[in-house]
């Protein structure tokens, strides 16, 4: 059986050997123009003037285009419509795609795109929460509220009240290979499209739309990408309209990739947070009402906030049961890139609100955060086979503040397993032993949970299609509308393809992404990749499989189900072939062996302007301990260990799934310690390339990393069990961040707070220990 | 300019521009497209390749490469670093047996910086992979996947560079040009007096040895390069000279190579430049380049200052030498002629008490905010020298004399340190940027006088240092 095997990822040799081809390494097709984007330098204003002449007139130049040139409006926006693909009139963030130049080499684009005369008169820009509040600058008409119970008098009526502030920056997805696309016309007036793009439907559809034809008539295509971590959901569709475009203008091809500066210019990021919160709390630390504001930098357009920005709500409970809450969440517009998805989707930021309001009030307490954090875990799962709910009992403890029951929570047992695990109680002792003695280094410590929503909140999404051919020699080839950015996607789907037929899992051959096999797809996003597809292609193989089985059953006198697929063999009754044989057999007996397969996930139900409804298929859970050491003189710290415990269902495949989990901490870490999006005043992103912008590096890493898998199968009916693990994971790094603020306090006497903001440089983290040590700042 | 080198083991004769990368011509010429770009700027390593010469092989980033500067060596790419028959690399093989690569963007660079330290018996992998930036694996499988490796033997392939190399004796031969002729505009002087000449005739052009800087004028700012001189063949210039009473460093040392000098005399400063750059970048870079180019945060010239350094400056046949904080004259200003070039640097030979404090945001591969470096001399419990040089805290590097002043025949103590914060002041204003606020670099740099002093007291100050 394939599945559940630890396989290399289906491209692992071609990676080693860099023959594994991303769309830039395809050989440019003879005439191709490459392209390149003029960028606005000014993050708010109106455009005076825009004289291209010096651009046309550069080396090798085609074409330059401005707004004012194109045949119409052409929209980029990921549905929302509010997107040009170049400046209309107005600028709107510093680095916003002002004109178009085509030419003959990728330099030449950019040389010539540096020549333009753009006069901007310059408006100040809203930069922050509170430079938005002030002007009103909102993507929608006020703040999205979802209540229940009286939180207000909750916490008036609370013994202890615990009220502060957390900020989270933003996040550059900083995927290895920048956005990149090629569109070649075709002799019909068709348009092919490749793109590393996690979203080809969407890229068929804008493109189709550009260019005013019907979808049928463009094929868009994607075999691998170098990373997307949400960052090409919706971010690659500009270099893709543009590249559509040029090609239809001129007849030729046209390919564009950001530079990466530019790339960080232009595209957006994951969304800046402040949240602002008020718990009130009993004697035990039991938060009896709990008030949270959100306020989201969303950037200059709405690309997918909605999605976001619910996400972050959705999860403003994390792993705990709030019997009275409020929750209030601004979408605010600012002179920004705008934010988009990346990977957690706004999870990470509710998340991270949790976990301080938990940290803070063990602070105000004078407990264990962890004490705390169990005094409020919903109530665990009921035993399995036991009745939805007892005679009597309500849903008090198990309520999502959406009306979600919990029906699955297994936090309880992981938190005790991983307590024991990772040592929690005794590295505390050692670590207030240690810090009793070292005036300069100072050790922190925390455990914190993941609760994770699976599906997502755009119910139309949650489909997937597959295309399964058997040919006649027992090879298979798979189709899905999934996309393969690194995460071992097409590795998994094949696993479940193979194990339909019985057969060893190299013998799928998984094809590129390709709008033209699998239609209307959703982005592969929200952690959902094998979850869809899986059960899309499962479908599509058990087809075939079934048609085989009655085809051999009827040459053998035999029930269909008597027919059995394993080790590579077909065996029916006392009979048995191999595989190749019994495809071979079906198609000289003219069975059709190419099948669709089609999923849906059931049981889904959401009204988002409540806040209520059954929006998540199953919840993914996790946690882990991480340990710090930082350094007060000057603020440094280091991640010492961490233990991370996580839980997959039933794998499809531990091998990949550990490499999520373990990439996923460390790019979680990397967003909450050394990744800092700086602006200057005038809104210009001043980190724009890895010089300057720190994603971690290898010994970045947890000097100990201790990574587990949870045994355990899902609830819910998914592919053979399994959970998604893609976003999950990501959150366990919120633990860091409160390790980094318990070494903090330990720096003071115990009386203020750290109250430590994302990402902790080296800065932030020293101008904490000021504060919990009473210094001015 | 003709360029003849050794690409994947077969010899390549072309002519190149003085500014085409390697990366480009890889990729655009001759289509091994293993090599990856990701930043264009030297920061991630996608482009890591195999570079060998007489003095070994190292990693180097293709992307920060010009043409040129291969002549007479030999590259090595992804694409050559798998057997003859497509047999595996022992790194590859353990890179696919420990699920080391997710997208496999970054893969490539990471198999030939792991492959170059495997030919080397390393086995300090954070360090070897500082300069190769993964997105996706959290790097632990890749370190799991290079201690694996570790104990395989080299395969024989990977011994061909430097074979073919000795082989073909000094191949870097190419006609020296004769006294008398005019120097052209793109040239790969071999002596010193070549080079001086050069300089003469083209004041204005730009001197290229690891191109590690001068390299993001071409792939970021997009501008021509003018006059070229190559000068990592210089011989003269690449020399380290550890005297009795001086050490005295050419213009043209790598920082790897400075960095192996320096472990035995100075350690502290060989740590700091462990981490300067990564393994790519202080094999190309030098430390001539690091100190004229004058960046205000450049992490050798603290050190140096610290050290009492002095620079030896040459024109044409006139030389002249001058204490290193001194040629530091303003931001990107530096009291350099037309025409005159850095030689060498030198420094007396001095018990070692240099210690040297580089902040960052991130510890490996990062420019500092503020890098502070402390020789402080204590006789009797009374400081007795004092030397302080600092990066990050203004538009040039610079010696913190008043807080020097404020230390120099006082006790060695924390009420001394306490007393000389004022003078930090009268020493510094530092900027804010997008590596910090002025007020974290005061803050740092006092932390690092503090530092110093509870370093010689015996206290642990160092979260390096801190295990698990």
């Amino acid at each position: 059986m394939s599945v559940a095997e630890p396989l290399a990822h289906d491209s692992a040799v071609l990676h080693v050997t860099g023959q594994a081809r991303y769309v830039d390494d395809i050989a440019t097709p003879p005439g191709a123009l490459h392209l390149a984007f003029g960028l606005s330098p000014v993050a708010c204003g109106r455009i005076v003037a825009l004289d291209l002449a010096a651009v046309r007139s550069a080396p090798e130049v085609a074409l330059a285009l401005a707004a004012a040139d194109l045949p119409g409006p052409v929209d980029v926006s990921a549905g929302a419509g509010d997107e040009p693909l170049l400046a209309e009139g107005r600028v709107h963030y510093a680095g916003q795609p002002v004109f178009l130049v085509a030419a003959e080499s990728h330099r030449a684009a950019r040389i010539a795109a540096r020549r333009a005369r753009l006069e901007i008169d310059a408006e100040p820009p809203v930069l922050t929460v509170e430079e938005a509040l002030a002007a009103g600058s909102r993507l929608d008409e006020g703040p999205l509220v979802w209540s229940r119970g009286a939180p207000e008098a909750a916490i008036a009526a609370a013994p202890h009240v615990v009220e502060g502030r957390i900020e989270t920056g933003g996040q550059e997805h900083f995927y290895l290979e920048g956005q990149a696309a090629l569109a070649i016309p075709g002799d019909d007036g068709g348009m092919a499209v490749i793109v590393s793009s996690q979203h080809p439907s969407e890229i068929q559809h804008k493109v189709a739309a550009a260019l005013g034809l019907p979808m049928a008539a463009v094929r868009v295509e994607v075999r691998r990408m170098g990373g997307g971590f949400g960052g090409k959901e919706s971010q690659a569709n500009p270099l893709a309209v543009a590249c559509a475009l040029v090609a239809r203008l001129t007849g030729r091809p046209a390919r564009m990739r950001y530079d990466r500066d530019d790339d960080f210019l232009i595209t957006g990021k994951r969304h800046a947070f402040r949240i602002d919160y008020r718990a009130g709390v009993d004697a035990g630390g039991r938060i009896l009402g709990l008030d949270v504001r959100h306020y989201a930098l969303c950037g200059w357009s709405r690309d997918l906030t909605t999605g976001v920005a619910d996400r972050a709500m959705l999860h403003a409970d994390n792993a705990y049961w709030l019997p009275s809450v409020r929750i209030e969440s601004h979408r605010l517009r600012t002179n920004h890139q705008s934010a988009t998805a990346f990977r957690g989707f706004g999870g990470p930021q509710g998340m991270a609100g949790a976990e301080r309001v938990i940290d803070h009030i063990a602070h105000a307490l004078g407990r264990d955060p962890l004490d705390i954090r169990r005094a409020n875990y919903y109530r665990p799962a009921r035993a399995a086979g036991a009745p939805a709910r007892a005679p009597g009992e309500g849903s008090e403890g198990r309520l999502t503040p959406y009306g979600q029951e919990v029906e699955d929570f297994i936090l309880h047992e992981l938190t005790d397993r991983l307590e024991a695990t990772a040592g929690y109680r005794r590295r505390r002792a050692e670590a207030r032993a240690f810090n009793a003695t070292s005036a300069v280094i100072k050790r922190g410590l925390a455990l914190t949970p993941v609760k994770f929503g699976i599906s997502f909140t755009l119910t139309q999404y949650n489909q997937a299609g597959a295309l399964v051919h058997v040919y006649e020699d027992g090879s298979i080839r798979l189709n899905h509308g999934g996309t393969e950015m690194g995460q071992g996607l097409f590795r998994k789907v094949a696993q479940v393809v193979a194990a339909a037929f019985g057969v060893p899992a190299d013998m799928v051959r998984v094809s590129a992404t390709d709008t033209a096999k699998v239609p209307n797809t959703a982005p592969t996003a929200a952690s959902s990749g094998s979850d869809l597809n899986g059960m899309a292609a499962q479908a599509a193989a058990v087809a075939i499989r079934d048609r085989i089985a009655a085809f051999l059953a009827a040459e053998h006198q035999a029930q269909p189900d008597e027919v059995v697929f394993d080790g590579g063999r077909v065996r029916v009754g006392a009979a048995g072939m191999d595989f190749a044989e019994a495809a071979r057999r079906a198609v000289a007996g003219r069975v059709s062996l190419s099948a669709t397969g089609f999923y849906r996930t059931p049981g889904l139900s959401w009204d988002r302007l409540r806040g209520t409804g059954r929006p998540y298929h199953y919840f993914a859970y996790g946690a882990a301990v991480s340990e710090v050491a930082i350094d007060t003189l000057t603020g440094e710290h280091r991640i010492l260990r961490a233990d991370l415990l996580h839980d997959c269902g039933a794998s499809l495949n531990p091998a990949i799934d550990i490499g999520q989990i373990e990439g996923a901490y460390v790019q979680g870490a990397g967003w909450l310690t050394s990744e800092e999006l700086v602006r200057d005043a005038a809104g210009r992103l001043m980190t724009h390339a890895p010089s300057t912008y720190k994603i971690p590096a290898c010994s970045d890493r947890p000097r100990v990393f201790n990574v587990a898998l949870w045994e355990g199968a899902n609830r819910a009916e998914t592919i053979f069990r399994s959970k998604a693990v893609g976003e999950p994971p990501l959150m366990l790094a919120i633990s860091v961040l409160m390790a980094l603020s318990d070494a903090v306090a330990a720096a003071g006497d115990g009386r203020i707070y750290p109250a430590l903001d994302a990402p902790a440089t080296p800065e932030r983290v020293l101008a904490a220990v000021a504060r919990v040590r009473g210094e001015a700042p | 300019m003709e360029v003849s080198f050794l690409l994947n083991g077969a010899p390549v004769r072309t002519t190149a521009g003085p500014s085409e990368t390697l990366l480009d011509w890889l990729r655009e010429v001759r289509r091994l497209t293993g090599t990856k770009e990701g930043c264009a700027e030297g920061d991630c390593g996608a482009c890591t390749v195999m570079l060998t010469d007489a003095a070994g092989s190292r990693a180097v980033n293709a992307c920060i490469l010009f043409l040129p500067q291969l002549h007479g060596k030999a590259v090595r790419t992804v694409e050559g670093i798998a057997g003859p028959e497509g047999a595996l690399h022992p790194v590859q093989a353990a890179l696919v047996d420990h699920h080391a690569s997710q997208c496999g963007f970054c893969t490539p660079g990471i198999v030939v910086s792991l492959a170059v330290a495997h030919l080397a018996g390393r086995r300090d992998h954070d360090d070897v992979l500082a300069g190769n930036l993964c997105r996706c694996t959290g790097y632990a499988p890749i370190v799991r996947a290079a201690e694996a490796a570790a104990g395989a033997p080299v395969p024989e392939w990977m011994q061909h560079d430097a074979r073919a190399l000795s082989a073909a004796g000094t191949a870097e031969g190419g006609a020296e040009e004769a006294a008398d002729t005019p120097p052209a505009p793109v040239a790969r002087p071999r002596t010193a007096d070549a080079l001086a000449r050069w300089c003469l005739a083209h004041p204005e052009g730009t001197l290229v040895a690891g191109a590690t800087d001068v390299a993001l004028r071409v792939t970021k700012e997009l501008c021509p390069l003018g006059p070229v001189a190559f000068i990592a063949g210089i011989d003269e210039l690449a020399r380290i000279e550890i005297g009795a009473t001086e050490v005295r460093i050419g213009a043209a040392v790598t920082i790897a190579a400075l960095r192996r000098a320096m472990a035995p005399l100075h350690p502290g400063l060989a740590e700091l430049l462990r981490r300067y750059g990564s393994e790519q970048v202080r094999a190309a870079a030098t430390i001539g380049g690091n100190i004229a180019n004058g960046s205000p945060i450049g992490d050798g010239a603290p050190a140096l200052v610290a050290l009492g350094a002095r620079l030896h400056l040459r024109r044409g046949p006139e030389r002249r030498t001058l204490a290193l904080e001194d040629f530091f004259l303003a931001y990107r200003r530096q009291d350099r002629r037309p025409g005159e070039f850095v030689e060498a640097v030198s420094f007396p030979r001095q018990p070692d008490r240099l210690r040297c404090y580089k902040l960052s945001k991130r510890f490996d591969q990062d420019i500092s905010s503020v890098c502070g470096c402390f020789s402080v001399a204590v006789e009797e419990g009374r400081v007795a020298a004092a030397r302080i040089g600092f990066g990050g805290m203004a538009g040039v590097p610079t010696r913190a004399r008043a807080v020097e002043a404020a230390l120099l025949g006082r006790p060695w103590t924390e009420a001394t340190v306490a007393a000389a914060m004022p003078a930090f002041e009268a020493d510094f204003a530092p900027i804010s940027d997008m590596r910090a606020s002025a007020g974290y670099r005061m803050a740092a740099a006092r932390a690092m006088l503090r530092r110093c002093l509870l370093e010689d007291m015996g206290v642990t100050v160092d979260v390096l240092e801190v295990r698990p």
